[in-house]
């Protein structure tokens, strides 16, 4: 389980995180949606600590990672962790079948006769065939997001952070990542935090959708809960409209 | 006289920040090396790109170094002497203690360092560095340490390839042009050079090695702000690494002469 607590982030003088509590029980998936630059994906790397808040608590198991300096328990709490980057984050100085089993030698005891094997399955599961050979290069960016979500399940991790996972992709293959993330919940219990401007995929994967505005969560809920909200500023972005209290903050900045 | 306090300030305070960051990276680097396996693969790689890559600029500037010694030793010597000596001597003690370490030094920050910071910074850029973390490893482990054992086994190699290919260059230009008897150039060298002068330009080979793969590893992966920024990085990592062998070169060679070496 991840408890989260007053979590604060600011880059220099600019509040991201401004106090953020959640909970992500076990086996279930959260959606955060929001507008962009809202801090979303800072809130993920938060967790994974790829960056260091600068206050409030985040558990993992019963482990405090915020504030934890050491590199190696860092290295060893991370494990746990599978995440799907933004735009990929593939190693273009391998092979895809090479960057699918890139942590395999590091978070598993799996022997490396294995890796090709494990490879195609993985590669298989997002719906690649016959690409292992192929460079990050030579691939669209559809294929890129999903050589890289094959490479963020391959050592089968409890937790997965999704950094935007169905964005770039048709919305047949949104739909197969959609199908996929569940399925991950499904058979191997994987608790997901899901990043997402695409409330079709939140609706759909979502066992609790929370709306991240100006660094707090401002609503949260089951997905028949958020649907039906009556917060403006949720409504406005579920709908999708340009008219509403976003925009006019906006405006206002302006 | 306000803003040029304040900017000599600003200078010395911004090149503390920055060996602080980069003294992290090592002691971070050191911690990894005894904590977690050696990518002895990533090391191989990287020697390979260091050396091989290197290999013939290195040959080739210290060749015509070698040349050029010969020829302005040849020349000086039959102005004052009448004939030209010690051309061996010259031209060896010159390449084995200072040029055939600086220029390698110079020529792999050229060639292979500023490939070094390009591609770590690249890799920030596009969040390979994270993805390094979030798979079990760390750029410490997986990118740091390869590269210092890189430059650390391959510069001197290269260093004592150079020598050698200057001391030729030296030879063909004494011998066939200023008609100095084969013999009497190896002799020169052989009588007057010990191996503590080789030792001298040997020694400085792992500082300079140390200090590339610090300034490189570290220009690049501190790299912020897209393809503008890995320019940028890349840039720097080649002058910082240029400009701090000559200045190494001076007090390391002040250290090794107080020393007897």
């Amino acid at each position: 389980m991840i408890q989260i607590r007053g979590l604060k982030k600011h880059f220099g003088p600019k509040e991201v995180l401004r106090g953020v509590d959640i909970d992500i029980p076990d086996g279930k998936t959260l959606c955060i949606v929001g507008g962009s630059g809202t801090g979303k994906s800072t809130f993920i790397k938060c967790i994974i600590r790829l960056l260091r808040p600068d206050g409030g608590s985040i558990m993992v198991d019963g482990t405090e990672m915020a504030h934890e300096e050491h590199e190696y328990k860092l290295s060893q709490i991370r494990r746990s962790f599978g995440y799907l980057f933004q735009e990929g984050a593939l190693f273009d100085s391998l092979s895809v079948w090479e960057n699918v089993t890139f942590g395999l030698p590091y978070l598993t005891e799996i022997p490396r006769s294995k890796y090709r094997a494990i490879a195609k399955e993985k590669l298989a599961l997002v719906g690649m065939e016959n690409v292992e050979e192929l460079r990050p290069s030579e691939l669209s960016g559809g294929m890129k997001k999903r050589v890289a979500l094959a490479r963020a399940i391959a050592a089968e991790p409890k937790y997965m952070l999704y950094d935007e996972p169905t964005s770039g992709l048709d919305p047949i293959m949104s739909d197969i990542i959609n199908d996929l993330i569940l399925d991950l919940k499904r058979k191997l219990g994987v608790t997901g935090i899901v990043i997402t401007h695409d409330m079709k995929s939140a609706f759909k994967i979502g066992d609790t959708i929370a709306m991240l505005y100006q660094g707090k969560f401002i609503a949260s809920g089951t997905a028949e809960e958020f649907a039906k909200t009556d917060n403006p500023y949720v409504r406005q972005f579920v709908e999708g409209s340009s008219i509403g209290p976003i925009k006019m903050k906006l405006r206002d900045l302006d | 006289m306000k803003k040029l306090t304040g900017f000599l300030g600003r200078f010395i305070l911004d090149c503390a920040t920055e060996t602080g960051k980069a003294t992290l990276m090592v002691r971070s680097a050191a911690f990894w090396s005894f904590k977690a396996d050696i990518e002895w693969h990533q090391a191989f790689i990287q020697a390979v790109r260091v050396g091989v890559d290197s290999l013939p600029v290195t040959a080739l500037t210290s060749f015509f170094t070698g040349m050029v010694l010969a020829l302005q030793a040849g020349s000086t010597t039959r102005n004052i002497f009448n004939e030209p000596i010690y051309i061996g001597a010259l031209v060896g003690f010159s390449l084995v203690k200072e040029l055939g370490p600086v220029l390698t030094a110079i020529v792999v920050a050229g060639r292979a360092g500023s490939a070094m910071a390009a591609e770590l910074g690249t890799m920030c850029v596009t969040e390979q560095i994270d993805a390094l973390h979030t798979l079990g490893t760390n750029p410490s482990r997986y990118l740091v340490i390869p590269r210092f054992i890189a430059c650390m086994l391959v510069i001197p190699f290269l260093t004592v390839f150079a020598d050698f290919s200057g001391i030729i260059g030296g030879f063909m230009v004494a011998v066939l042009k200023l008609d100095v008897p084969s013999t009497t150039y190896t002799n020169d060298i052989l009588t007057f050079m010990e191996i503590k002068d080789f030792m001298h330009g040997f020694v400085k080979t792992f500082i300079f090695a140390f200090m590339i793969a610090t300034v490189c590893c570290y220009k690049g992966l501190s790299t912020r702000g897209g393809a503008e920024g890995v320019g940028r990085s890349t840039t720097s990592a080649v002058v910082i690494s240029m400009v701090l062998v000559l200045i190494l070169d001076y007090f390391a060679t002040a250290v090794l002469v107080s020393i007897g070496i």
